[in-house]
């Protein structure tokens, strides 16, 4: 059991002690909107934030479990390698940017960009995310609860996105596709994983790759 | 990179000490902006209108405040660093005319009713000190730390930069198509001081509210006439209002209490203010206008 002031401790000290061997239960408070907080975690720390966190909160932690009360300023979880991240306000741009695994819970809104070029990562945002979400998105899933804003998944790799309530456009080479029974228990999983209730599968709408930019043609150039 | 604070009063408690909180907040954007600083300030006067002047030469200073007394016997001044605001019964255009002619020298910063612009190259560490931003009271500011990235660093390229009577205007981000527009402007008659983006940004919200749009008016076309990167922080007699642009890749937080409504680059400004671990905050949409006016109750308009 640690614990650090950041009124008083420095983000360097507490980011030290979590790159330690030696796995702890971590309280930190005063974050004040400071950058780098909790970052590159090595091993399985319970780390416990209380207040509003700044730039990259979180960013790349590895089995480190991570809970922000409040919210999370750009780049949280930026190429979290594996562990979970649950922020219980908002979270803003570019939250769980190129991450390779792992959980990323936001129970508010994750504003613009959101899952850009994820690697693998799962989020599950309970509210809604801002434009160009899942830019790019490789693979992983994405769950939003409430709706998307412009040019979601575009030029979408084999990223799997899960929508509940409206998109307000689809980016390039992003469609929506049929949702089977094993994504229905996919979807399921993650929201039980994700402390979700009160919302149905079947509310859901599933979107992924058209397949049709993978490879250059010529015919294809405007699309880009 | 910069980076812009504001803050709107909703309290006396908060316009007794607005320079000191906003000094606290600009301090907070230091790293986003190291190579000037500026701010202006909103506060009733006296009098019935304020310009403020600068000049780096103390005895060009003191030859205006000279000048003044002899020709405006009911005018006051007051000294802040290199700047002098002048308070008189005069209009604000007569005041700034006078100044223009008879100081050509001197920097106008503002004019109105209630703006003083303060600013200055340099850290903004000094610029918070030296100006004494603790002794300011008043209803709202906006301030600014700048990061040079495509012009020179002078207090003349410093933010904010004034866009008519009372208003002001301070700018994230980087403008693409200001030479082109800054032409089409200077040829409609806007005066421009500098090479500098922003600036143009200014003088095109001056020349839009000069036709007879409303600020929200001017915002909404600048939506479509500006093209770049950009938050906007702009300062109006009664409060501020907020724009960012469409792709909104340049950062933004808005917040509020009872006591105060707040905006900035970064949460960590905002978090120096009294009650901020519970103020209620946001992150303001792409291309939406943001405006807080008029009454002490706060309106949040969007």
């Amino acid at each position: 059991m640690a614990s650090f002031d950041l009124a008083d401790n420095t983000v360097r000290e507490l980011n030290k002690h979590l790159h330690g061997a030696v796995t702890d239960k971590v309280t930190v408070d005063n974050p004040g909107g400071k950058h780098s907080v909790a970052v590159g975690a090595t091993d399985a720390h319970q780390v416990e934030i209380n207040g509003n966190v700044g730039y990259y909160c979180a960013g790349m932690n590895a089995e480190a479990s991570v809970v922000v009360n409040g919210h999370a300023g750009p780049g949280l979880a930026e190429n979290m390698m594996s562990g979970r991240v649950h922020v219980t306000g908002s979270a803003s741009q570019y939250c769980a940017a190129t991450a390779h695994g792992g959980l990323v819970v936001i129970d508010g809104d994750a504003s613009s960009r959101c899952g850009i070029s994820m690697k693998g990562v799962d989020i599950v945002v309970k509210g809604s995310v801002g434009h160009m979400s899942a830019f790019m998105a490789q693979t992983g899933r994405l769950v939003v609860c409430g709706d998307a804003g412009d040019a979601l998944g575009d030029s979408i790799y084999e990223a799997q996105l899960y929508v509940r309530g409206t998109v307000e456009s689809l980016g390039a080479d992003c469609e929506e596709k049929a949702m089977r029974a094993e994504h229905k228990q996919a979807l399921q999983d993650l929201l039980d994983a994700a402390g979700v209730t009160g919302v149905s599968v079947d509310e859901f709408k599933r979107y992924g790759s058209a397949r049709k930019l993978y490879h250059f043609n010529i015919d294809n150039a405007s699309s880009y | 990179m910069c980076g812009i604070v504001g803050l709107y009063a909703r309290s006396d408690r908060i316009r007794k000490s607005l320079g000191k909180h906003v000094g606290a907040m600009l301090m907070q954007m230091s790293e986003r902006g190291p190579d000037s600083a500026g701010a202006a300030f909103y506060s009733p006067s006296s009098a019935a209108s304020k310009v403020t002047v600068q000049h780096d030469d103390p005895a060009v200073i003191e030859a205006v405040e000279k000048s003044v007394k002899q020709e405006h016997p009911g005018a006051k001044v007051n000294h802040r660093a290199s700047h002098l605001v002048i308070h008189s019964d005069n209009t604000p255009q007569a005041m700034e005319a006078w100044v223009r002619t008879s100081h050509p020298a001197v920097r106008v910063m503002s004019a109105g009713e209630r703006i003083e612009i303060y600013k200055e190259k340099g850290h903004p560490a000094d610029f918070v000190s030296n100006y004494t931003l603790d002794q300011i009271t008043g209803s709202h500011a906006l301030a600014h730390t700048r990061m040079a990235t495509e012009s020179a660093i002078t207090t003349s390229h410093s933010h904010p930069f004034s866009t008519g009577l009372d208003l002001c205007l301070v700018h994230n981000g980087s403008l693409s198509n200001h030479n082109r527009l800054r032409m089409k402007l200077a040829n409609a008659g806007v005066r421009f001081e500098t090479d500098n983006d922003s600036e143009v940004a200014a003088g095109y919200l001056t020349w839009r509210l000069s036709k007879g749009d409303s600020l929200r008016q001017a915002l909404a076309a600048a939506i479509r006439d500006l093209d770049g990167f950009y938050t906007f922080a702009i300062g109006t007699r009664d409060g501020f209002a907020v724009l960012r642009d469409p792709v909104a890749c340049k950062p933004a937080v808005l917040a509020e209490t009872d006591d105060w409504v707040a905006m900035s680059s970064e949460y960590r400004a905002i978090a120096q203010l009294p009650g901020a671990e519970n103020a209620r905050v946001w992150e303001p949409a792409p291309a939406k206008i943001y405006t807080w006016e008029g009454n002490t109750a706060g309106e949040v308009a969007a």
